[in-house]
Order: C-alpha cells, then structure tokens, then sequence
C-alpha cells in the first residue's frame, strides 16, 4: 500500500464510521478523533476496519500512530 | 401510544409491522413510532391477535391513545374474565418484570451453554431447540427475533451464543433506516426494501433515499428544515424532563477518584492477546463494574414512584449516547449485571450503533434503571449529571487520565479516573451512594473477576 492509498483508505473508513464529518476537510496533522468527534467505540470501529483492509494486527500500542491522516498513512504504508 | 421514556408526550406512528389478524406475541415488535428523538421500535404488550389497527401511519397522537386493539388468547387472556377485545395498553406501566422473566433463569446457566453440533436440519426453531445450542434466554430471543441459531456464530465462553449474537444477527438482516430517512421515503413514496444503505452497517440514510426516488439536491432545503426542526424538539424534550428532575428532585452529590492502574493493565494485556473484534474498551470495564455496584446496593437501582422507592426488577444499565445531529438518548442495556465485560461491550456496541441508526426498542427506552453518562472521551475530567425521573441516581466517569498518586507511601503516575454519583435524596442518604462508589472502586481493583 503506497501512503497515497493510505491515505485514500483512512478517508473511506472515516466517513464510513463518522458518516457526519467530513475527512476531505481534514488538516493533514489534524487529530482525527477531535476533529470528527470520534468516541472510543467509533474509534474501534475505525481500527477494526483499518486492520481488515490492511490485512495486519492493529494493536492499541499502535493507536498514537493513528492520531492524525499523516501519521495514520505512514503506518499503514509502513513495513 | 405507549410513554418511550418519561420525556416523551406524543408520537407519530411511522408504520405498522402487523396487519388484522396477525399472531402476535408480548414483546414482539409490531411499530415504528417517531418520537422527538429518534424512531423507536414499539413492542407489543400483550399475547394475541390483532383486531384493528386503529390509528394510521404518519398521524401524530398523545401518549394513551389507543393505537390498535389486540383480541387476548391462550395463557395471557385467562387472567381476563371475558375474551374481549382488549386495548393496548395505554403506558408501559409495570416496569415490565414479566416481560423480562426469562433473563432470571440465564445467568447460571450461560457459562456452559452447548454449542450446536452443526446438524443437518437443525434449521428450524423447534429442532434447534432440540439441540439446546445457547442458554434458555438466548434461545428464547432467538425464537422471539425469528434467528436461527445454528447459522449464528457465537463469541462468548467457549464458543457460547451470547444475547448479543443473536441480536446481531437479527440486526444484520433487518433494515436499518435513519429516521429521517425513514420519514422522507414515507413522503416521497419510496420503498425502504429497495433502497441500497450507504451508511454504517448498511443503514438508510436520507441521501440514499432521496438518490433511490431521483430527487436532486435542491430538495436538500427542506430536509435541512426538518433537521432543525428535530433538533429543536429533541432540546425541548431534554428540556422539559432535565428541568423537572431538578425542580423535583433533591440531588445529592459524591465523588471518588479511582486507580484504574491494574484495571488498565490488565485491560491491555488481555486485549493484546485476544482478537481485534474481542478487544475492550475501559468504558465497558467502568459500565460492568457499575452495574454490579448497583446489584450490591439495590437502594440505588429503581425508581422514585408516588413518594416511594421501587426497586428495579433487574439492572438495567441506561447509557447516554449522543447523537450525531445534536442531542442525546439514554436506552439501557438490558439485565447488564448478569453480563460479562465482553458481553456487555457487544451490546454497548449494538446500542450505540442503533442509536444512532434509528433502531431502538420500546423497551430499551423505558426500562432503565440507573443511568451512566461517560463524557471521559469528550476530554473532561469529571461529570456530575442529572437524574433521568423517575431514576434515583446517575453515575458519570470522566477521562482516564495519568496522574500523580500515592500508593504505599510512593508517589507514582497512574491512571485515574473521577467517578461521580447524583443521587435522590428522597430515596437515599449520602451514606448508601457513599458505599455505591466504594464498591465500583473496589471492583475495579480487581478486573479479572468482573
């Protein structure tokens, strides 16, 4: 997955979980669960989905890498 | 027109999901009614046939009003002298013991429940009940619900089929329509069945609908005014029920930080070693610590009735979750005690989901018993609510946050959380809410037995 489709996928799911808010509005360095007023059932919604379409564990020592769309495409990407 | 909640005057009835002459049984969900709220699904109070259907879709009425009459059979009807058509009942009045009957046998029979040997025709109810695969009360919902339990997969103990399950099942395959989707494809003529949901679990959203009957987006200026105008009545609704709980109540207030330290670690292993869709949040740790703080201190746990304290049937954990357009709703959790936190998180996920969806119960907005607000992911350290009449008491949970703490004489950083109970002072004193929030503290020193 290259950080443009990372990117892309974050997007999808967002406005899958949060159907309310907007991600093409977001900042890039914007905190996700502020911005889209994501509770923390939302944001386990968010990280399931992330981890089924990536295809690797998400664990919630990884959550501080999903904190905004840039670092969020970044670990996705990532290795 | 059944009361949906203590706040609730009137209501619009959205559609009938039974016709004359129709079996229907008590609890079965036979309307949609649209409250100021959201549209909740009506369960019937009675075992029987249905007569006539008395008021139409799409007209509003007040609480009381006849809505359709239901002609008594069988066990439900020998209690009544002559076999006539008897009215629906006007409000829920009983908090429902009856209704919620089977969840007494449960408990002690959950933990072992039997997974069915996936049998060749274990399809039909009758079979399958053969089979025994959950516990009496799952099996009783799946029945109620029309689920077949051989095709549910289960993700409690061992493989048990939990309530939560079944739920999901039965959720899965029904249509999950947002109210004012619901009431724009009334207006518009549009068939629900048809249209594709594009929202979370598949739910109906309006722009779904509007898509399906080929209507553009300048239709979106009156939509928005019906969006207002919901979220003007909802405010007057919390409005009218907030300002009567504290003209009529005398709120009394306590407060305790709690060491979430093991909690969370033990949260964090246990997540960590379990499978993503298994994984907890503190929320439902705090939720399941409450709801057998309240089982502990039964003073707690009712309601406040004609100048005396009624004790609830069972613990029925309300929880406030805010709606994405404004606004928020308290149903409750039903028999929550009796669940373990994975269970409890399954259905904390269900109820929010459905919420939001525009999916509840009838039941599940008026058999409340005490109420959690939980406002720790909006950040704040603490909250001190205000009771849901005719509820006595209302806990709230603010953020878990790293703190400086002392333990043993050592200063160290832990997480902590404020807990907070507003309580009833015509039910209570201060020394019973005082035990209420010693016991949620001393439960969660111990997670591993919640």
């Amino acid at each position: 997955m290259t950080t443009e489709q990372a990117r892309q996928t974050i997007k999808d799911i967002l406005r899958e979980v949060a159907p309310d808010g907007d991600p093409d509005t977001l900042g890039d360095d914007a905190d996700l669960r502020g911005s889209l007023e994501l509770d923390s059932l939302d944001f386990l919604n968010f990280v399931e989905e992330l981890s089924k379409r990536s295809g690797r564990r998400i664990d919630e020592d990884d959550y501080p890498q999903l904190a905004t769309l840039a670092s969020g495409a970044k670990f996705l990407a990532g290795p | 027109m059944p009361a949906l909640g203590a706040d609730m005057d009137e209501g619009t009835l959205v559609e009938w999901l039974v016709k004359p002459g129709d079996q229907i049984r008590k609890g079965e969900i036979i309307a949609v009614v649209d409250t100021a709220k959201s549209a909740i699904e009506v369960e019937s109070f009675h075992t029987g046939t249905v007569g006539q259907l008395v008021v139409p879709a799409g007209q509003t009425v007040p609480v009381g009003t006849v809505m359709a009459t239901i002609t008594g059979t069988g066990a439900e009807a020998a209690g009544q002298p002559t076999a006539k058509p008897k009215a629906a009942k006007p409000k829920p009045a009983k908090r429902a013991p009856a209704k919620r009957a089977p969840a007494k046998r449960a408990p002690a029979k959950r933990a072992p429940a039997k997974r069915a040997p996936a049998k060749p025709g274990a399809a039909k109810p009758q079979e399958a009940a053969a089979v025994l695969p959950g516990s009496p009360l799952v099996r009783h919902e799946a029945e109620q619900l029309g689920v077949d339990l051989a095709a549910v997969h289960g993700s409690g103990r061992g493989g048990a089929i939990t309530r939560g399950d079944v739920e999901r099942a039965a959720t899965a395959r029904r249509l999950r329509v947002t109210p004012l989707a619901r009431r724009l494809a009334a207006e518009l003529g549009v068939d629900l069945a048809a249209v594709t949901g594009s929202g979370p679990g598949g739910a109906i959203r309006e722009a779904d609908v509007r898509q399906a009957a080929g209507v553009r987006a300048p239709a979106a200026q009156p939509a928005r005014a019906g969006t207002a105008e919901r979220a003007g009545a909802m405010r007057q609704t919390i409005a009218r029920l907030m300002a009567r709980s504290k003209r009529e109540i005398p709120h009394y207030y306590l407060s305790n930080t709690v060491d979430l330290g093991t909690a969370m670690a033990w949260l964090r292993e246990r997540n960590r070693s379990l499978d993503m869709s298994d994984r907890l949040v503190p929320a439902a740790l705090l939720l399941r610590a409450t709801a057998l703080a309240a089982r502990q201190v039964p003073q707690l746990n009712g309601y406040w009735e004609q100048d005396h304290f009624v004790p609830g049937p069972a613990v029925h954990l309300g929880v406030a979750i805010s709606l994405r357009g404004g606004g928020l709703i308290t149903p409750a959790i039903h028999d929550a005690d009796g669940l373990p936190p994975g269970e409890l998180m399954a259905s904390l996920r269900d109820l929010v989901t459905r919420a939001r969806a525009g999916r509840l119960r009838g039941s599940e907005l008026t058999d409340a018993t005490i109420t959690v607000t939980n406002l720790g992911d909006q950040g704040v350290e603490s909250v001190t609510g205000v009771i849901y009449p005719p509820q006595v008491a209302l806990v709230g949970f603010g953020k878990v946050a790293d703190r400086p703490w002392a333990v043993g004489g050592l200063l160290g950083v832990r997480p902590v959380v404020v807990t907070t109970l507003a309580a009833d002072h015509r039910a209570t004193d201060g020394y019973t809410g005082a035990r209420f929030l010693s016991s949620i503290d001393d439960l969660l020193q111990r997670p591993e037995e919640l």
